[in-house]
Formats: C-alpha cells, structure tokens, sequence
C-alpha cells in the first residue's frame, strides 16, 4: 500500500489544486491497474459498503491501548478524525503487512458477512502490521472519507492531463456504471461503457457583478431581467431519451435530484437547457441551508425527498433537437424555452424563471430590495441580443445582488474544525442580547483569513470555560459582524430567528460587548425586509 | 501547610521560593532568577541576577543581553542559597537545558521547565530525578503523541532531502533557533552542506564559544548567488515562512519541524511541503515515565494539556493538580519570532 499511502500523503499536505493533480498524475502513470480503478471508485463515492461497525472498531481500539473512554475522546476531539485517532493511538506495528490497495479493497468486501470475531482478529492483525500512515489508511478504507481535498473534478482532471481526452467526458465515465472488477482502466477512461454523445455538457455562461449605473447599460427595452435565484445553477442534457443534470462545478448530479429527472421523461424534444436547482415547497423557493441537505447525498431518501423536494426554475436553452443554438440572441432562445415548456404540461416544480416587467431602469431598484423576500438574491440583466458566452465574459450579462445584512453578535462557543481545520477553532456559534442575558442567533465558520483563526484559536485556548470536549463556552468577549442574505422567524430556533447563510463579514476589535445588537433590533430587519 | 507550600509558592510572577527568596523562570522582573533553559518563555528580560546551566549561559547573554548579571555551574552540582541546596539536572529539551532540583530539611522539589526523555544526537540526556513534588510540562499531554525514534527521524529527513534533490527542489527546515535548529543540524549531518539563517547562525557562535562543538554549518546570506542554495539544505526559524528572503530560495520544499505535526490537520494549516514531528519535548510515554520515575507524592501539570494530563495522573493513583503558568509554545512561539524578526539579513 506505499504507493498509495504515498499518494495520499503527498495530496493532504498541499492545498494546491495543481500539485494534487500532480500527485494523482504521477501515481496513474506507476500503479497498478486494479489500483487505480479503486483510487477511482474510492474518490467518486464508489466505495463498497462498511464492512466493520466504527463502534467496534473504537471498542478494539481502546481495548489495546488501555486508555479509559474519556482519554480517548480528548485525543479524538484533539485530532478531529475517529480513524486518525486510532491510527496515532495503536502501538508500533510488530510486522509488516504489504498488500497493494487492489488486495487490500478485496479482502475488505470479503469481511463484511464474516462475524464479529473473524472480523476482529483481521483487523487486528492489521493494525500490527501497518505504519502509522498506512494504519490510518486502512481505517479510511474501511469506512469514512479522506477529506483531503479530492473532488471528481479534480480527479478528472488529473485523468485529463494524463490521457488528453476531454474533461467532461471523463466525469461521465467515472460516473457511469462499472465495477472494479469488470473494467479495465483504458477501457474506463475511454468511456467504452457509456454514450458521451448523450451527456456532454456545455460551458455556462457566467455574469460579472453590475459595476455601473443602471442607465449606464442602455435603453430598458434593450434588456431582460431575472431574479437570481439562489440554488445551484445546473444544465440539463436531454439526448436520445437519456437524461443528464450537470452542476456549474461540471460535475454529474444526476442521481442526487430524481424528482428532475422523472418530470423531463414529459419533454418529447431533445435539448439542453440552463437553470436553477432550488428547494421548493407549495411554490416557495426554500433557504439555501434547506437545499444544502439534498447535495452530496449517496441515497437520498424518501424522508428527505418529502421534506427538501427539489424544483428547477429554467433561464435558458442552448441546444434544440440536436442544434446548439448558442449564438442566437437571447430573446429569440427565451422564446424556444417558452415555447417548449409551453407545448407539454409540466409539474408544478419545473418553471420557467419568471421575467421581470419593467419599462425605467428605476423602478428596479425596489423589486431588488424585495428580492430576499421570496429567498432570491437579487436580480440578473441580461441585454436581449446577448449570444450565450462562454465562462465569464463582461458586458452582456450583470448580476445585482442585494446588500447583505448585518449585526455585530458576540462569540459564545467556538468547535474545532474538520480536515486542514482540525487543528484550529474555526466553528463559531454567536449570540446577541435578550435582556440581560445573551441568545443564540447564527453559527457560521467562514469569512475570516487563517491568521485571524490562529489569533483566535489561542484565544479559546486560554478562554475557555470548561476543559473537556469538543465544544468550547467562551467567555463572551470577541465580537464579530455577521452578515447574512435573510433572515426569518423561526420556532426551531431558541432565539426564534433564522438567518440564511450567516457568514462572518469582520472581526469588530474595536467593538466591546456591551455594544452587540439586541434580539428586538435583529427581529426588527424582518419587518424591514 | 505541607511541606512544600513552605518551599514553593505559586505567585503572579512565577514559581517562588520563600524560603531561599529566588524565582524559578519567573515571567515578570524579579531579584533573582533561577532558569531552566533559554528559550524566551523561560529565560526572560529584566532580572536582576540569572541562575543558569554552564551550557545555557552563553545562550542567555547571546539573547539578553552581556550586560546581565549572571552566574552559571554544572549539571549535577549544588550550591546552596539561603539555606536552600539548588543543583541542576539535564532535562534533554535543548542544548543547557535543565531540570531544577531545590532540597530543603529534607524535602524535595523538581521544576522539570521543558523536558525530553528520548536521547537525540546532540542534547545531554534526560536524566529523572527523585523528589517529593513534581513540577511537570505537560505541552505533548495526551496519548496520540508517541515519538519516532532519533534513527527513524534521520531516515525520514534524509529521504525527504534526496526526493527533493532528484526533483531539483532546495530543502527548508523551520525550527526554531534555540533547540530545533541545532537538533536538525545533527539530523542533517554529514551529507550536502547545511545553510542556516542568520539568527541561527549568530546563536550557533555563541553556543560554540562556551565550548560546545556543533556539526558545521554555513551561513545564509542575502547576498549568496542562488545557484549555490540550489539542491542544498536550509534551516530557518519559523519566522520566515511567507518571507521575501524564503521567496528568494530557488524551488523550495519547505518542511515544519514540530511535534504538533504528529496530527494531520496541523501539517496542512499552513500549506508547506512536508511537516515532521520532531520534538523537544516529552512525548505521552515520555511524561508518564518521568513522572512515574520522581516517584513524587504530589504532582504539578503546567503548560499543555494540563487538565487531561492532572486527571489520568489521579486515575493511576498520582496526586496531581493544574497549574496555570505563563510558558508554552504560544508564548514561546510568539517571542521567538519577535527575536527572529529582528535578525533581518
């Protein structure tokens, strides 16, 4: 397992995308094939199924080491990953255990229906056998995720630098169906068990951030404008009765949102079409917070299908039966979107994105202002005449966001986080004033430069109020401005608020906690907005 | 009042001895200090007499000044002050380090400052000393801390060098100055030659002049042509990391020397290269056998994991309380980069 072990060491310690895909690159031009379609299967979610309970796995550990429970979990809450803690607590191996990953995963799928004790003398034959960093891989191999900043994009591009085949094309064949066993790597990454035809997506058109006066863009009647709505943007690919979705980030979502893909089996056309994936509820657009529970997901649900149901607001069509229309004015293309959704009844949870109507520039700016109202972040002008560009290009397309919100909130606990994070407090929760008491309002844990988490993580070092796990009571004393994109009432929250994507804006040094907003003046932007 | 409230206080200013009226690494100016070792949240400004190891006297003159006042003698030797018998113990952290063992009618007291109980090629060894309180660091306190041994160390250093070179990459270590450097420089020995910063360089001299010979060792300067950095190896404190005279190093691989990289999430915080858990001090195994081996019957944890270390402690049976103190790597971190700051060039 070196080679791998290697691999995984060299990804970890960089937080650059390139030298990851270096490091991928390099191991794909020496391993083993067998290895590198698990690598693969291992990166795109493709893992087989847990074959030992992580309860057991502790149980053995602690069982080894002699530590009492509660010292385990001080060095897990300090290290911030279960099958690290284990790996840094086991003592020196006795033996040297050396299978290449391929046998490794193999006699892993081999454990699953073996009982307990089987299960226990393999895993402690191995843990003997294997350095620190192998012994944390083996863990990682058995269940858990290896958080090292790996994405399918990534290690699609990695295969890209590799073999020069199209990047796109490669994210359809890591995610298609195969298995390790019946596959070799060439044949995989030549996509011979998929159709690329059918799913190869186009790049989105992105918009820059409005940088003039609305007069400054033009007549009115020059331009059309949208809500931008705040989902995920995605394309849907409809080609030969085969239905793809594609995130902006060019990974394949299809499996994550069934409800898409059964409503465009009613679409007798072919196309591809541009759009945004939101939660919607009886026609309401749902919080991003919401919608964040349906992404990433391995099974969905059907609890989660019933709570977080998943709609599709349309913008746009690029391809029509087989042409890419890409070029013709967006007016003209608006009108095919319309025309197609127009020809078949739809869902209730496919819509087309609805136009706003406006003849001075004017009378935007109070249509954006009451934009957070129905949990959309502004509006998007698009001029009529636009082709549909490639990446991000200026000029034709301009989003206008709304302002954020903001309070001044003070720190009351703070976590350590996961993965490069684990080192440090990064996890925040915030409070504002209720009387003479403090009320929890957000919990955010980005915003902030790794020098003013460091600054803080010694803060809470010699703060805290209690000295035993994972979550640190502060004294309540640094205060932060959080800026947020709405903000609602709420049962579910003790402070009966909800603020949508709270984040930190700036830590306020300047300000003393006697000078944080109270629970009234935070309730009373609901009114305002 | 036990014994050792007579000898020992614990005061705002540090760990006091009233009966011999002396401070043991005080953080605030007092009359007269005994100090441990000479990392600068230990050995501190404004005392008005300095106790130290022969070893760590040319250390504290290099770092406070040659003004100050002060006296030194040998590991294992006592002298004795107001009726109290000091003598000085190494305790394996840095080079001078030691461990302070106060005696008094018959009652034993050991400030350990910081220790290492694993030998390395270059500090006098750790050697545990019997007493009635222990005053232990507690800085690695918890189990996931085990250190490899000094070989094991070696071959990991000296592979990471060769990767480096067959990639045409020059080798950066950060430590700091005092302890870590010239601990890398054992490790480091004997292959390509060695650069160090300036501030390394500066207290390397003063080391040498008191007698003690270190592995050779050239200076890293501005003005020396890069082609002659190419492929070699570097030692620099871990001040410079994002500094305009590292930017200068040709295709660096730069590798943090600390025992906080034994955990993962620590060697990607600060996005270099390589991190190895080479430490000065104690590992889990390492404080739990000196502890055991003072054969004290009251234990004091100070700087680190202090709660966690005093709590097992009572569980094996060993009285031990916390103690709050103003040492430990933040305070040591934070002054030593001030120091190495200063050292520009």
């Amino acid at each position: 397992m070196k080679l791998f072990s290697d691999l995984i060491s060299a990804i970890e310690i960089t937080n650059k995308t390139n030298a990851k895909i270096e490091a991928l690159v390099n191991y794909f031009k020496i391993a083993p094939d067998k290895d590198k379609l698990w690598l693969i299967a291992l990166f795109t979610g493709k893992r087989p199924s847990r074959p030992v309970k992580t309860t057991l796995m502790r149980e053995w550990c602690m069982e080894i080491t002699k530590l009492p429970e509660w010292l385990f979990l001080e060095s897990y809450s300090a290290v911030g990953d279960l099958g690290e803690t284990m790996a840094l607590l086991l003592p020196s191996p006795s033996h040297k255990l050396d299978l290449s990953l391929h046998e490794w995963m193999t006699e892993l799928k081999a454990l699953k229906p073996k009982t307990d004790d089987e299960k226990k003398a393999f895993v402690l034959e191995a843990w003997s056998g294997l350095d620190q960093q192998e012994r944390l891989i083996f863990n990682k191999l058995i269940g858990g995720s290896f958080r090292i900043g790996v994405s399918k994009k990534t290690l699609v591009n990695a295969l890209a630098r590799l073999t020069n085949i199209d990047a796109n094309q490669l994210m359809h064949s890591i995610i298609g169906n195969w298995d390790v066993e019946s596959i070799t790597f060439e044949e995989l990454i030549h996509g011979n068990h998929i159709n690329y035809d059918n799913s190869k997506p186009y790049p989105f058109c992105l918009a820059y951030a409005l940088e003039k006066e609305l007069p400054d863009l033009g007549e009115p009647k020059d331009w059309i404008v949208e809500q931008k709505w705040d989902g995920i943007r995605g394309q849907i690919v409809k080609r030969n009765n085969e239905i793809y979705i594609w995130s902006r980030g060019e990974e394949l979502v299809t499996q994550q949102f069934p409800e898409l893909v059964e409503a465009m089996q009613n679409f007798k056309d072919d196309f591809v079409i541009d759009g945004e994936i939101l939660a919607l509820k009886d026609n309401d657009v749902l919080l991003f917070n919401d919608l964040q529970k349906r992404l990433n997901r391995k099974n969905v649900t059907k609890k989660l299908l019933e709570d977080v149901p998943i709609g599709f607001y349309a913008y746009d069509i690029l391809e029509y039966n087989g042409d890419d229309i890409r070029e013709t004015a967006f007016d003209k293309r608006r009108k095919r979107l319309e025309s197609l959704f127009n020809a078949v009844a739809l869902p209730e949870h496919i819509k087309l994105s609805f136009l706003v109507d406006f003849t001075e520039w004017e009378t935007l700016h109070e249509i954006r202002n009451n934009s957070r109202a129905i949990n959309s972040e502004g509006l998007m002008l698009k001029q009529k005449k636009s082709p549909y560009h490639t990446g991000r290009k200026k000029g034709d397309w301009w989003k206008w966001k709304v302002d954020p919100l903001t309070i001044d909130a003070v720190m009351i606990y703070a976590q350590k986080g996961s993965g490069r994070r684990s080192s440090k407090y990064t996890d925040y929760t915030f409070a504002v004033k209720k009387d003479d008491a403090l009320v929890t309002v957000a919990k955010a844990y980005s915003g902030l430069t790794d020098k003013e988490i460091t600054e803080i993580s010694q803060w809470v070092n010699k703060n805290a109020i209690e000295k035993f796990g994972p979550v640190r009571t502060v004294k309540p004393e640094l205060v932060f401005e959080i800026a947020f994109e709405g903000i609602a009432l709420s049962n579910r929250h003790k402070s009966g608020v909800a603020l949508r994507f709270p984040r930190i804006a700036r830590w306020r040094k300047d300000k003393p906690v006697e000078e944080i907003d109270t629970i009234e003046a935070v309730k009373a932007l609901i009114l305002s907005c | 009042m036990s014994k050792e409230n007579q000898l020992i206080k614990f005061t705002k200013k540090g760990i006091y001895c009233p009966q011999g009226k002396f401070y043991l690494d005080p953080w605030y100016p007092v009359d007269y200090a005994i100090i441990s070792h000479g990392h600068a949240d230990h050995a501190r400004w404004g005392m008005k007499r300095y106790l130290c190891t022969d070893d760590s006297k040319a250390i504290l003159q290099h770092r406070l000044g040659a003004a100050i006042k002060i006296e030194s003698m040998p590991y294992n030797k006592a002298t004795t002050i107001n009726g109290v018998e000091i003598s000085f113990h190494p305790a394996g952290h840095v080079i001078g380090s030691a461990q302070i063992r106060l005696a008094y009618k018959g009652y034993v007291v050991v400030f350990t400052g910081d220790y290492k109980t694993q030998p390395d090629f270059i500090t006098t060894p750790y050697e545990p000393v019997k007493c009635n309180t222990f005053i232990t660091e507690s800085t690695f306190g918890l189990p996931i801390y085990n250190w490899k041994s000094e070989e094991a160390l070696q071959e990991d250093l000296h592979s990471w060098v060769k990767t480096n070179q067959q990639n045409n990459r020059t080798s950066v270590f950060l430590g700091y100055s005092l302890g870590k450097a010239q601990r890398l420089m054992s490790l480091l020995e004997g292959g390509d030659d060695i650069y160090v910063h300036r501030s390394i360089h500066n207290l390397n001299e003063a080391i040498s002049s008191s007698g003690i010979e270190l592995p050779e060792t050239k200076l890293w300067s501005a003005d020396l042509d890069k082609k002659t950095l190419q492929n070699e190896i570097i030692i620099a404190p871990p001040a410079l990391l994002g500094s305009r005279m590292l930017k200068r190093v040709p295709n660096p691989a730069t590798a943090i020397c600390s025992g906080w990289m034994q955990i993962r999430g620590n060697r990607r915080w600060q996005a270099v290269d390589a991190g190895f858990a080479v430490s000065d001090h104690a590992d889990w195994n390492g404080l739990i056998s000196a502890v055991k081996a003072s054969e004290a019957e009251q234990v004091y944890v100070t700087h680190g994991s202090q709660a966690v270390f005093s709590k097992y402690l009572n569980e094996l049976g060993i009285k031990a309380d916390e103690l709050v103190t103003e040492y430990g790597d933040e305070a040591l971190a934070k002054a030593e980069a001030e120091t190495d700051k200063a050292t520009v060039k």
